[in-house]
Formats: structure tokens, C-alpha cells, sequence
């Protein structure tokens, strides 16, 4: 299982995604590296307008004019050794194997992302048949079960969306993502548009399913304290670029990042005692015309001589990356004095 | 005022002001500076083709169709005024009435106009001209068709005073004792002018059509000079069979025109809500498509100054 | 393949959820109801559209079968059987508005509807009874055609904003739509009927022919059908062309049609079970509410063909001030027109499942 662990599931390199809806093209992914482990929940965070739904778009290739990904690579690793495969070259008839067979979404909106004239059954074998070959029978059989996991009973197959409520449709979209036992489930803030109690209700039952399923997690969500709970790793994002990644626990204990530092202050923790809420100052930037330097210097409480002059890189730190000057400048003294001596 | 960016709302505009300006002066310019008349019977001259002395030639009874032109041109746009008028009043009563008085109220003006809208407007149009038989002239029909044209405006204007009913400004307005009146005159009519001016827009338009349709078919004003009626006397003194086009060419190609730029200003005004109904501009398609990472066609080089040295996580 | 199954704890909010064959009755049920408030929706428009048609001759001045009477013996000379017709219709002066009324509603639910003056001794229904097949035909293929056509090509447009096939057809049906109907109907009689003489300019058939199923006859009725026909189509595709697309262009952003994309589901079943499937709602919906205005511009289309339908007998009954004609012409083309709608919504209800939870 540990050995498992190690196993990388999907790789992004250098990932640039652009919106061209003007004549001066908007980054809103600059250079996004990240790395899936096997088995592993990948928490994403940052504001909206961040580019953490523009980056797991691209990475699916769901993305949608006037987004366009214009450089990077995704590699997704087959099982067993198997050479990985770029999702970015694939042509569309490979991806469209490939797709909920490995890799399958859960939107934020179930009412929207429910087709609203077809019934729940429909939408469960359409996409059983397409990759399993299943008959139709067959394909509404494997559907009840799959609703059962989640708790739906399996009449509800013969219902429209807009005749389930809200929690139970949530949790009808999460059944569909494992209807072909997927390697990865993308989840874009599968809980937002549900109340809080329905919200640990479902966190609660992914996780099960995980466990006893196998499959990876991207989970977006501009919530850290709930990424907290479920994620193994986390990456925090700032106006299209990767500020900080590492372990869930430390990244929560330990921030490194001024602006994880500020985002941990705005929301109160799921467990433990209250603490007091504090608001990040200023508000995101605007993409289209990005401060000088490292984009978060304006709003941020420790900003020092380099910050509005250079754009840090994402660096190894502990056991986790961190792109901030804070950290960099002490690093980079160290080497200064390791090349002196 | 200043114009739209949206090229197709500019054109619909411009447009309908060019013929305001006809309708304006034009009749004026015709018949004192060009000497043309509507109304001069030429038998000698009669159905004779485009030329010096009739721009856009003559009738079967020698009148110049240029001059008729322009002269109904005035009548055109005045029953579409003052219908288009009409209707937009009533459209806004009953459906900013219904929407926000919400309730019985507004099941009863919404059955009224659902039942108002399906019954057909142009049977109900041609009956109702049909007895009063040309009496009081172009304004009565103006009127009549206003009276049956209501109901589309009205399901709209409900739908955008539903969307506005519970906004702060209305509260507010009914927190410090406003009447229901006063809310509906006061805060919810301005702040729906723009749709209210653009569903003007398309009355007018829609009340042109009609009227030129009564006309047609000999109901309405006939004898005084309009489009339609010019229509009706082509019709009837067999421009068609006898392919003198440029009788019944001219006051309908003014009506499509017309048509056409309404056309353009609602399509234009889709576009400004929903800019997705538009494509990008030439240049910015090339450029995404440019710069576009390509698909197993060739092989990617690594971008240059890749900011990081170390392998990332893990 | 096992499946782990989750005791649904978490189900807490299952509404009381009812076994499938009952579900199943509650909807038929719904469905069932749907159509019952439409029913009596058209009903009560119906009830409207007679009570309308007694009403506006009697909101005239004075005593309105006099009058009509005086009128209409301007232009002829009326018959002693025409003339107590006109009373019956229009009221016998001094009887009490309301006996009136109840007589006219047995009038109407007999079809009586008096003698023709145009086509005297000919009885009103009789006319019309030639004429409305004619007018359903005509509308009923053209509005089908049309919708079916423009709706087509709208989700190709719409699927593909700013294409080749976008940029041509999309502004060209766009301006054929913004014509007047009738000078469309002028131009193509000019153009294909005097000018190349390919097709005849008006009629429902050729007048050598003696109505029979025959061959002959058949390709005449085609052969006459043709111009109207293309009026209609040509006129009102570009309203269902430029609706469907812009409802395209909506509805391929929503997040069912990007999860049908992420599901790996074949480009035409994207783009047709999820994008287009919904795309088409707010059209057919739509389409029951322009049957009366698609029946009033084919009323003037057919005055120009003179093609023997309703539209031209209503040209006929005013010029020559047939009254009694116009009044039952009016109530028919009405009647037709809501039963039309009244199908039109049916069928909305049975692609739209939320159309049935909703009251109106």
C-alpha cells in the first residue's frame, strides 16, 4: 500500500492556459506544476478568480473558448508501469476513451450539471453503455447499484432533476463519476451549493467510497479549513500560478505563504476551537494587468524590498514548495555562503 | 446621444433616423423643390419606367410613385407612432402592473393576456376595421392596432418586473410609504426604460407591418396616400401582371428596410447581453489559434525559461 | 464486480421516496393534469374569441343590422331571405342583449352562420368549408417545414458561432424574415410567375382540372402550392433560425453539456440529447404562440396567389361587404388557431418535464 502510494498518477508540467477574448491575451494559468500521487486527495484553494477552475478544465481538456491551453503537458500514468500519455496530445477519439473511464468530473451545480429533460437512468447508462458495451438493462441495473452506494434508492432512476432534492442530487453526480470506476474524480467544489450539514454528509461519503474504491481526488474549493479535513496534499493558487503546496496538516499548522497565512484566517475551522476570523485586505487582482513582482505583494502584511521587483520561484521547502521571498532570500544566502566558503 | 459601439444596433438607428428625416422634410423637398406631385393624374404619362422627369416612374393613372413615396412615408411612420405608442402603454400597464402586484391581480392580466395573445391579431384587425369602415381616417387604425397588439410587450415587461420586485430599491421605496402607484411610475418604469424603449422600437415597427397589411387588402386609409396603400393600387391596377416593379418595389423594399434595421437593432442588443453570440475579432482568433499548444502534429519544445529547476513535489 | 454498498446512512433527506410503479402513476397523473389546465385555458380563450365575435358588431352605433344592412345595399341589392339572415345574426333591434347572445350561441354551435352575400345563395359555413382545408394544409406543412428547417440549421450555427455556414445563412435568414410577408409573395410571383413563368401566379389549381385524387389534379394543387408555400418558409425560418441559435450558443456552456463532454459520449449525442435537446424548448414553446401570427401573414399571402383558402375568402367578404361571412371567418380562423396552440403545448408537455410541475 505504501509502495502504492509513491506512485504518480498524473504529472502537470508547466501548464500555461490563456484567454483570448480580446487582442491582448489574459494568463489565467501561468506555469502550473503539480503532481498526483496514486490513491491521493489533491486539494486546490485560492480565491475565485484564482485559475483553479481554468487549470483542472485544462487538465481534463474540458476547457472552452475563449480559454486556450498554450503550453505544458499532462501526463497520466497507466496502471503497472504502463507508459503515461500526454491528456494535452491525445487526439479526440483516444481522449474520449479514456474519459470517465479514467477520469471523471463532479461540477458544483448537480441541477446544473443534471441534464434537466432526460431522466436520472438515461444519464447513468448513456455513458455505461459507451464504455462498458452494456446493454440497456444491464446499464440500469449497474446504475441502482451505484445510486445504493450513495444511499439513493434506485427507483429514483425513473426521476427527472428537478424532482430530487438538492443533497440527493449531489450525491447522484458523485455515483455517476464512479459509474466506471474511475482512476481520478475532479471535483470543482462538489459542496458549495449545498447546506452545511448535507456538506459533511457527502465529504463523509466520498471519503468512504475512496477508501474503499481506490480512486484519486482533485478537489477544488476556496475553502482551505475543509480541504484540511479530507485532502492529503494541498496546492494553494494566486492569480494563475502555484504559491504553495505540501502536506494538508502542515500547510495548516505551518503555512509558509503569507497568502495561506491570510487564507487560513478567513474561514473558521471545521474542528477545534473558534478562532477569531480575519478578511484578507485589498481583493484579487485583476488578471488582465498583474502587479509587478510576486502578484500577491500589494495585499500582503510581510512584503519586503524584492517583492515588487521579482516574481519568486516555487521552491522545495520542507516537505512541501513555497514561492515567496520571505523563504527564498534566506535559501539564497545560504548558497551565497556555501559557493563563498 | 451618444451612439452604440455594436455596428448592427448603429445601423438599425441610423436608419430609423434617415427615414424621420424623410418623413420630416421630404414631402416638402418633393413637392415645392422637385415640383413632383402624389396626387396629379398624367393619364399620358401613365405606367412609364424610371426616368428624368419621374425618378421612380408612374402609376396606372400617371401619378409619381417617388413623390407618393415620400409623401406616405409621413403617414407610414405616424400610424406606427402613435400605435406603436399605444400599444407600449398598455404593454407596460398591464404587465408591470401584474408583475408587481403579484397575487390574484396578476393571474387575472396574465390569463387576460395570454388569452389576448393567442387569439389571431389580423383577423381581429380586419374585422374590427371592417366596420368602422375607414371613419376617422389613420388615426383610428393607429388606434385599433394598438388595442390588439398589447400582449406580447405585456408577457415581457411581467417577466423583467418579476426579475426587479424584490431588489433593494423597490423595498425601499415601499419602506418609506410609497403607494404601489407611486412604486410602479416612480421606481419601476425608469428603471425598465431600456427595454421599454427597445420594445417601442419593435411596436412601431410591428404597427407598420399591420398597417400596411389593412391597407393591402383595401381596409384602413386607402385613399390617402401611404405605403400600404400604395401597395393596394399597385395591386389592384396590375403592376405585377404587367411588371411595372417599380410600383410595388419601392414601398415595400421601405417597409423591409425598416423591418430590417428593427431586425438588426434586436440582434445587436443579443449580442451586447451575451457577447458569446459574436464571434471574436478576426486578429484574436488568429492569435489563440496561433498560440495554440498543437496536437501531435510536432514536438513541444520545453518552454524556455521554465521557472523552476527542481522536480516539484513528491 | 463488487460493489460496495453504503448503508445510506446519510439518507436522511430521501424524501418519503415511493416505489417505481406508484412514481410512475404520480407522473402520468401530472401529465394528466397538464393537459386538463391547458384544456380549460383554451376553453376559456375560446369562450373569448365567441363572446368577441358578438360583441364587436354590436358595440356599433345604433341599431348595428340596420346599419349593415344600409351598408351593404350601397354595393347590391340583398334579398328578403338575406336581409332576415342579417337580423338573425346581428339582432333583431330592441331585443334584449342577452336573449341575443343565447341565440348566437345556438347559431354557433349549430355552424349556422347565414347566407353568403359574395357567394349568395351559397350558406356561410358551406363557403368556409372549401376554404379552410386549403388554409391548413398550406399553414400546417409551411409552419412544420419552416420550424423544422430553421430549428435545424439554427443548431448548426448555433453549434458553430462565427463558421462559414454561420456567417452566411444566419444574417441572409435574418433579413427574409424581417420582410413583409405579402411583398415577398410580390416579388416571387414578379419573379418566378410573370417574369420565368416556371410556376402559375395564383389559384389552388388549374381551372380546366375537376377536383378528383387524380395525378393531374394533384400536381396542379403542388404545382399552385409551391409560391405560397416558399413565401411562408422563406419569411418566417430566419425567427426560428436566429432563436435556435442563440439558445445553442447558451445552452453548450451549461454544465450538463460540458459533463456530457467529460463523460467521453460521441460529438451528435452531445450535441443533440443534451445541448440541442434543451436548446429547442424555449422554440417550441414559442412555436404555439406565432400559430396566429403565421395564420395572419398567410391570410395576405393567399389574397396575393388567390389562392382559394380563408385568407382570400376574408378579401372576398370585404370587399364586397359580406358581413355575415368576415363574422364566421373570424370565429373559425380564431377556433382554428387555439385548437392548433392547444396541440402545440400538448406536445410541449410531453418533451419538457418541468413544464408539467409548473401552474399557469
Amino acid at each position: 500500500m505504501t509502495t502504492r502510494h509513491q506512485e504518480p498518477l498524473l504529472t502537470v508540467r508547466g501548464l500555461h492556459v490563456d484567454y483570448f477574448d480580446r487582442a491582448d491575451p489574459v494568463h489565467a494559468v501561468s506555469g502550473v506544476d503539480l503532481t498526483l500521487l496514486r490513491g491521493e486527495t489533491l486539494g486546490i484553494v485560492g480565491e475565485s478568480g484564482c485559475g483553479k477552475s481554468t487549470l483542472v478544465t485544462a487538465v481534463t481538456r474540458l476547457e472552452r473558448p475563449p480559454a486556450v491551453t498554450t503550453a505544458g503537458s499532462v501526463l497520466f500514468h497507466g496502471k503497472d508501469g504502463a507508459p503515461p500519455v500526454d491528456l494535452l496530445t491525445l487526439t479526440d477519439r483516444q481522449l474520449g476513451a479514456l474519459r470517465w473511464e479514467k477520469i471523471a468530473v463532479v461540477f458544483q451545480s448537480a441541477m446544473n450539471a443534471l441534464n434537466p429533460v432526460l431522466r436520472l437512468g438515461a444519464q447513468f447508462s448513456d455513458v455505461l453503455r459507451r464504455h462498458r458495451g452494456l446493454s440497456k438493462k444491464e446499464a440500469l441495473t449497474r446504475a441502482g447499484e451505484l445510486l445504493g452506494m450513495v444511499g439513493i434508492p434506485a427507483d429514483r432512476l425513473r426521476s427527472y432533476a428537478h424532482e430530487l432534492s438538492g443533497g440527493m442530487r449531489q450525491r447522484a453526480t458523485i455515483a455517476l463519476a464512479l459509474a466506471c470506476e474511475p482512476d481520478l474524480v475532479v471535483m470543482d467544489e462538489p459542496t458549495t451549493a449545498v447546506d452545511v450539514v448535507m456538506q459533511r454528509q457527502i465529504l463523509r461519503q466520498v471519503s468512504r467510497l475512496k477508501r474503499e474504491l481506490g480512486f484519486s481526488v482533485i478537489f477544488i474549493t476556496h475553502d482551505l479549513s475543509l480541504l484540511i479535513e479530507i485532502a492529503d496534499r494541498i496546492a494553494v493558487m494566486y492569480a494563475g500560478k502555484v504559491v504553495e503546496t505540501g502536506p494538508a496538516r502542515q500547510l495548516y499548522t505551518d503555512p509558509k505563504h503569507p497568502y495561506t497565512e491570510a487564507l487560513r484566517g478567513a474561514f473558521p475551522p471545521l474542528h477545534g476551537p473558534r478562532r477569531e476570523i480575519t478578511g484578507i485586505p485589498g481583493s484579487p487582482p485583476g488578471l488582465r494587468v498583474l502587479p509587478q513582482g510576486c502578484a500577491f505583494h500589494p495585499r500582503c502584511a510581510h512584503r519586503f524590498e524584492p517583492c515588487d521587483r521579482t516574481t519568486p520561484p516555487l521552491l522545495a521547502l520542507g516537505a512541501g514548495e513555497a514561492a515567496c521571498h520571505l523563504h527564498q532570500t534566506v535559501r539564497g544566502e545560504e548558497d551565497h555562503h556555501a559557493r563563498v566558503s | 446621444m451618444k451612439l452604440p459601439g455594436n455596428p448592427k444596433v448603429r445601423i438599425g438607428i441610423c436608419v430609423f433616423a434617415f427615414f424621420a428625416l424623410v418623413a420630416l422634410v421630404g414631402p416638402y423637398v418633393v413637392q415645392n423643390l422637385m415640383g413632383l406631385s402624389p396626387s396629379d393624374v398624367h393619364t399620358a404619362d401613365a405606367m412609364q419606367g424610371p426616368s428624368g422627369a419621374h425618378p421612380l416612374g408612374t402609376t396606372a393613372t400617371g401619378e409619381d410613385v417617388l413623390a407618393q413615396l415620400v409623401v406616405g412615408s409621413r403617414v407610414s411612420l405616424l400610424v406606427g407612432l402613435v400605435a406603436g405608442l399605444v400599444t407600449t402603454a398598455l404593454s407596460v400597464l398591464v404587465g408591470v402592473a401584474g408583475g408587481y402586484l403579484g397575487g390574484r391581480a396578476d393571474s387575472v392580466l396574465t390569463v387576460l393576456t395570454n388569452i389576448c395573445l393567442v387569439i389571431p391579431g389580423m383577423p381581429l384587425l380586419i374585422i374590427i376595421a371592417s366596420y368602422v369602415q375607414g371613419r376617422g381616417g389613420w388615426l383610428t387604425v393607429a388606434l385599433i392596432i394598438g388595442l390588439t397588439a398589447w400582449p406580447w410587450g405585456a408577457r415581457q415587461k411581467r417577466a423583467q418586473t418579476l426579475s426587479l420586485r424584490h431588489r433593494d430599491f423597490v423595498t425601499a421605496a415601499e419602506m418609506t410609504g410609497e403607494s404601489r402607484w407611486g412604486v410602479i411610475t416612480r421606481e419601476l418604469i425608469p428603471s425598465l426604460a431600456p427595454i421599454i424603449s427597445v420594445s417601442f422600437l419593435g411596436a412601431v415597427v410591428g404597427s407598420m407591418f399591420a398597417d400596411a397589411g389593412l391597407s393591402f387588402i383595401g381596409l384602413g386609409n386607402i385613399n390617402i396616400t401611404s405605403w400600404g396603400s400604395m401597395l393596394y393600387w399597385a395591386q389592384n391596377g396590375s403592376a405585377l401582371t404587367r411588371g411595372a416593379w417599380w410600383w410595388f418595389v419601392p414601398p415595400g423594399a421601405c417597409i423591409a428596410v425598416i423591418g430590417v434595421a428593427a431586425g438588426l437593432i434586436n440582434f445587436g442588443i443579443d449580442e451586447i447581453s451575451n457577447p458569446r453570440l459574436r464571434k471574436p475579432p478576426k486578429k484574436v482568433r488568429d492569435r489563440a489559434e496561433a498560440a495554440k499548444l498543437r496536437r501531435r502534429t510536432e514536438e513541444r519544445a520545453e518552454p524556455a525559461t521554465a521557472p523552476k529547476a527542481q522536480e516539484a513535489t513528491s | 464486480m463488487a460493489v460496495p454498498v453504503i448503508n445510506p446512512a446519510g439518507a436522511a433527506d430521501a424524501a418519503p421516496a415511493p416505489d417505481g410503479r406508484r412514481a410512475g402513476r404520480a407522473a402520468r397523473l401530472r401529465s394528466v393534469r397538464y393537459i386538463v389546465r391547458r384544456l380549460g385555458f383554451y376553453a376559456c380563450a375560446a369562450w373569448i374569441a365567441v363572446t368577441l365575435n358578438f360583441l364587436i358588431p354590436r358595440l356599433m352605433p345604433g341599431d348595428p343590422a340596420s346599419a349593415l344592412i344600409a351598408q351593404m345595399q350601397q354595393k347590391q341589392a340583398l334579398s328578403g331571405d338575406q336581409v332576415a339572415s342579417i337580423y338573425r345574426l346581428f339582432g333583431t333591434p330592441g331585443e334584449p342583449l342577452w336573449n341575443q347572445y343565447v341565440t348566437y350561441l345556438g347559431q354557433v354551435a349549430h355552424f349556422d352562420f347565414g347566407i353568403s352575400v359574395a357567394y349568395y345563395p351559397t350558406p356561410v359555413w358551406e363557403v368556409i368549408r372549401t376554404g379552410l382545408p386549403w388554409t391548413i394544409g398550406l399553414v400546417g406543412l409551411t409552419a412544420i417545414l419552416s420550424f423544422l428547417i430553421g430549428t435545424a440549421a439554427g443548431v448548426v450555427s448555433g453549434s458553430r458561432v462565427g463558421s462559414r455556414f454561420d456567417s452566411v445563412v444566419t444574417p441572409a435568414s435574418m433579413f427574409l424574415g424581417s420582410l413583409p410577408y405579402f411583398w415577398v409573395a410580390l416579388l416571387l410571383v414578379m419573379a418566378f410567375g410573370v417574369q420565368l413563368g416556371w410556376l402559375p401566379i395564383g389559384g389552388g389549381y388549374d381551372g380546366d382540372l375537376v377536383p378528383s385524387f387524380s395525378g393531374p389534379f394533384l400536381a396542379s394543387v403542388v404545382s399552385h402550392g409551391i409560391l405560397p408555400a416558399l413565401t411562408m418558409v422563406v419569411s418566417s425560418l430566419g425567427g426560428w433560425l436566429v432563436g435556435m441559435r442563440n439558445m445553442m450558443v447558451t445552452t453548450v456552456s451549461e454544465d450538463y453539456v460540458l459533463l456530457a463532454r467529460a463523460k467521453g459520449l460521441s460529438k451528435g449525442r452531445v450535441m443533440f440529447q443534451y445541448a440541442a435537446r434543451n436548446a429547442v424548448l424555449p422554440s417550441v414553446a414559442g412555436f404555439a404562440l406565432t400559430i396566429g401570427t403565421v395564420v395572419s401573414g398567410q391570410l395576405l399571402v393567399e389574397i396575393v396567389f388567390a389562392y382559394p383558402g380563408v385568407g382570400y375568402l376574408l378579401y372576398q367578404a370585404v370587399s364586397s361587404v359580406d358581413y355575415p361571412l368576415m363574422q364566421a371567418l373570424f370565429l373559425n380562423v380564431s377556433l382554428s388557431v387555439l385548437a392548433a396552440n392547444f396541440l402545440a403545448d400538448s406536445v410541449y408537455g410531453l418533451i419538457d418535464p418541468r413544464a408539467r410541475e409548473t401552474r399557469s
